[in-house]
C-alpha cells in the first residue's frame, strides 16, 4: 500500500506540471510546468528502484541485506543536473523576452506559426 | 590502428573537447580561432569516415566505456555497461552530420564575418555537433535522453542568436518548452523499459522486450517524442518559427538534427521494439502524407524565405515518414518492395539535407546581400548575382524532384514502392512534389528576376559561394549517379537497420 503512494504522487505531479504548460499564459509559470514535469519524472524513476527495507547501494562494509537500485538513482541525478541547465537557459530567455516586450503573457506573442 | 579503434568514442569527446577550448583559443585572435575549428571539424570529418569504412569492412562495431566487454564484472551476463554501437546505418548518418557540419562552419566564415560574438556561435555549433553525432552513435536508451537535451538546448541558445530580435526568442523558447517536454517523454519512456527489464542497452532490451502493455507505452511514448524533434505534422509548428528566425547557417543544422531525430525514430522502430506491427507503417505513412500536405500548402502562403523553405522542410521529413511507413506496411520489409521503400526513405534523408541545405544557405546568402526577409520587397538579384542564382535554381529542382539532381532518385523510389502498397498515398505525394516545384518557382521569380530594388548589392564572399558550391556538386553527382550511393551506401544501412538480430548479436 505505502508503495503505491510514491507512483500517485508521480501522477499528481505530473499533471499539474501538464496543466501549467498547456493552460497557463504567463511564461515563468509555463518554465515552472516543465521543472514540475521533470520533478515528476524523476520521482518515478527513483521509486522504481526502491525496494522495501532496501539498504543504500554501497559494496564497501555493507550488511548482506537487499539494496536499493543504484542505476535509477545516477539517473536521476543527471537528470536533475539536465533539467537545471533547461530551466535556467529557459528563465534567461524569458528575461530577454521580458526585457524587450514588457511582458509575460504568452498571449502576445508576434510568431502565429 | 589505434585511431579507427577508438573512432567512435573520439567522434563524441572531439568535438566536446574541441567546443569548450574555442572561447580560450578565440582569445589570441580571431584567425587562429576560425583555423582550429576548421580543423576539429575536418578532423571529426575524417574520423566519421574512418568508421564508416571500417564498419562497411568488417562489420558492426561496438566500443565499450570503461570495460573490455559490455558484460564484464556483470554476474548475469547482462551488458551493464555503457555501449557506443555502430553499424552501417549509424555510420551513414554520423558522416553526413559531419560533413554537413564542415560545410556550414565554412559557410559561416563568410556569413557572419561583421559578427562580434564568434567564439560563442562556433562552441554552440560544436556542441550541437556533439550532441548530434551522441545521438547516433550511442547504443544506450539513457544516454539517448542525455545528448538528446545536448541538443536541445545548444538548439535553443543559437535560435536565439539575434538576442535583438524579439522573434528569435520567442522562438527559442517555444522550442525549449517543446523539445524539453519531448525529451521528459523519453526519459518517462526510458524508465518504464527500465522497470520491467533491469536494462538500458539498446540490444539487449530489444533480445529481451515481451510486447506487454507498459512497453506499448514506452513505444508510443517515444514514437512521439521524437516524431515531435523530427517535426513531423501534429508537432510541426515549432518548426518554421525556429528555422526562420535563427541564421542560415543555423537552420541547416537544425535541420540536420531532425533528421538525426527521424534516424533515432528508425532505431527504436525497427531494433528496440522489433517485429513492428502494419498499424505502426500505416501512422507513419499517414502523417507523412499529412506532413506533406500541410507543408507544401502553407508554404503557398508565405511571404518570409526562411519560413517558407522551413514549411517545406516540414513537408520533406513527410516523404521519410511515407517512404519507411509504407516500408513497414503488410508483411513488412521482407519483400524487395517493402525495402525498397524504406531505402527511399533512408537515401531521402541525405538527399533532403543536401537540398534543403542549399536553400536555406542560399536563402542566407540572398539575405546577406539584401538585408531583408520579405519576398515582396526583393527581385532583380539575378542580374548582380547570376551564380547564386544557378545555385538556387538547382536547389530547386532537387527539392522538387525533378530528374537530374538527386532528389529525383530517392523520390521515385518512394513513389515506386509506395503505388505498389496504395496508389492514393503515392499520387497525393507526387502531387506534393509537383506543387512544391510551382511554390518555389514563384519565389525564384520574386527573388532573383524583374527589376531590382535602387539598393548597390555587395559581393558575396568566396566562403558562402564555396560551401553552396560544395553542396550543389553532391546534389548533381548523387543525381548523375545514384545506383552507386544506394548500393554502396544505402543498401548496407537499411541492410543494417531491418536486421535487428545483427545489432542485438554485436552485443549480447
Amino acid at each position: 500500500m505505502l508503495i503505491d503512494l510514491p507512483f500517485l504522487a508521480v501522477v499528481v505531479l505530473l499533471a499539474l506540471g501538464v496543466y501549467a504548460v498547456v493552460f497557463r499564459h504567463n511564461l515563468i509559470k509555463i518554465v515552472m510546468g516543465v521543472h514540475i514535469l521533470g520533478s515528476g519524472v524523476n520521482l518515478f524513476l527513483i521509486s522504481l528502484g526502491y525496494r522495501e527495507g532496501g539498504v543504500a547501494p554501497i559494496f564497501t562494509h555493507a550488511p548482506k541485506l537487499e539494496m536499493v537500485l543504484p542505476t535509477p538513482q545516477a539517473l536521476t541525478l543527471t537528470s536533475i543536473v539536465i533539467n537545471l541547465a533547461v530551466v535556467a537557459l529557459m528563465l534567461s530567455l524569458i528575461m530577454l523576452i521580458y526585457k524587450r516586450y514588457k511582458s509575460l503573457d504568452s498571449r502576445d506573442r508576434r510568431l502565429m506559426g | 590502428m589505434i585511431l579507427v579503434e577508438h573512432a567512435a568514442i573520439l567522434l563524441i569527446a572531439f568535438p566536446l573537447l574541441g567546443a569548450f577550448i574555442t572561447p580560450i583559443v578565440g582569445r589570441v585572435n580571431s584567425l587562429f580561432r576560425d583555423t582550429w575549428v576548421i580543423t576539429v571539424l575536418a578532423f571529426t570529418e575524417l574520423l566519421a569516415v574512418l568508421l564508416g569504412y571500417d564498419v562497411l569492412q568488417n562489420g558492426i562495431s561496438v566500443y565499450t566505456l570503461g570495460a573490455r566487454l559490455p558484460a564484464l564484472t556483470s554476474p548475469s551476463g547482462i551488458p551493464v555497461r555503457i555501449i557506443l554501437e555502430v553499424d552501417a546505418m549509424n555510420a551513414f548518418i554520423s558522416v553526413i552530420v559531419s560533413s554537413i557540419a564542415l560545410v556550414v562552419v565554412w559557410y559561416c566564415l563568410g556569413f557572419m564575418n561583421q559578427s562580434r560574438v564568434l567564439d560563442k556561435l562556433y562552441t554552440l555549433i560544436l556542441l550541437l555537433l556533439t550532441g548530434m553525432l551522441g545521438l547516433t552513435l550511442t547504443g544506450d536508451l539513457f544516454n539517448l535522453f542525455v545528448f538528446l537535451e545536448v541538443v536541445s538546448i545548444s538548439s535553443a541558445a543559437l535560435i536565439a542568436f539575434y538576442v535583438h530580435r524579439g522573434e528569435s526568442l520567442e522562438a527559442a523558447f517555444k522550442y525549449m518548452v517543446l523539445s524539453s517536454i519531448g525529451a521528459l517523454m523519453v526519459l518517462f519512456a526510458v524508465a518504464l523499459i527500465y522497470g520491467q527489464y533491469n536494462l538500458l542497452s539498446m540490444a539487449a532490451v530489444a533480445d529481451k522486450i515481451q510486447n506487454t502493455f507498459l512497453d506499448e507505452v514506452a513505444m508510443v511514448l517515444l514514437i512521439s517524442a521524437f516524431l515531435l524533434k523530427a517535426g513531423s505534422v501534429p508537432a510541426h509548428m515549432w518548426k518554421p518559427d525556429a528555422y526562420g528566425e535563427a541564421p542560415a547557417p543555423v537552420a541547416v543544422l537544425l535541420l540536420t538534427s531532425a533528421l538525426v531525430c527521424l534516424y533515432v525514430l528508425f532505431r527504436i522502430i525497427f531494433t528496440v521494439f522489433n517485429p513492428a506491427t502494419p498499424l505502426l507503417g500505416w501512422v507513419l505513412a499517414i502523417l507523412g502524407v499529412s506532413s506533406i500536405f500541410l507543408g507544401v500548402s502553407m508554404a503557398l502562403i508565405q511571404n518570409n524565405l526562411s519560413r517558407l523553405i522551413a514549411y517545406s522542410a516540414i513537408a520533406e521529413i513527410g516523404f521519410i515518414l511515407l517512404g519507411t511507413g509504407s516500408g513497414l506496411i503488410e508483411a513488412p520489409y521482407l519483400s524487395m518492395v517493402g525495402f525498397n521503400a524504406i531505402s527511399g526513405g533512408v537515401f531521402h534523408i541525405l538527399n533532403d539535407v543536401l537540398d534543403l541545405g542549399l536553400l536555406f544557405l542560399a536563402a542566407g546568402a540572398v539575405f546577406y546581400l539584401t538585408g531583408e526577409r520579405d519576398l515582396n520587397r526583393m527581385g532583380g538579384l539575378g542580374h548582380t548575382q547570376p551564380l547564386l542564382a544557378v545555385f538556387f535554381l538547382v536547389g530547386i529542382f532537387a527539392v522538387s524532384g525533378l530528374p537530374p539532381f538527386n532528389g529525383f532518385a530517392s523520390k521515385m523510389m518512394i513513389y515506386e514502392s509506395v503505388y505498389v502498397f496504395n496508389p492514393l498515398l503515392a499520387i497525393i505525394g507526387i502531387l506534393g512534389s509537383i506543387l512544391m516545384l510551382a511554390v518555389f518557382v514563384k519565389v525564384f521569380f520574386s527573388i532573383f528576376l524583374g527589376v531590382s530594388p535602387a539598393k548597390g548589392h555587395g559581393k558575396l564572399p568566396k566562403s558562402m559561394l564555396a560551401g553552396m558550391g560544395v553542396l550543389v556538386l553532391l546534389i548533381i553527382l548523387i543525381g548523375l549517379f545514384p545506383a552507386l550511393v544506394v548500393d554502396y551506401l544505402i543498401s548496407p544501412a537499411v541492410n543494417a537497420l531491418i536486421n535487428s538480430q545483427n545489432y542485438i548479436g554485436g552485443v549480447l
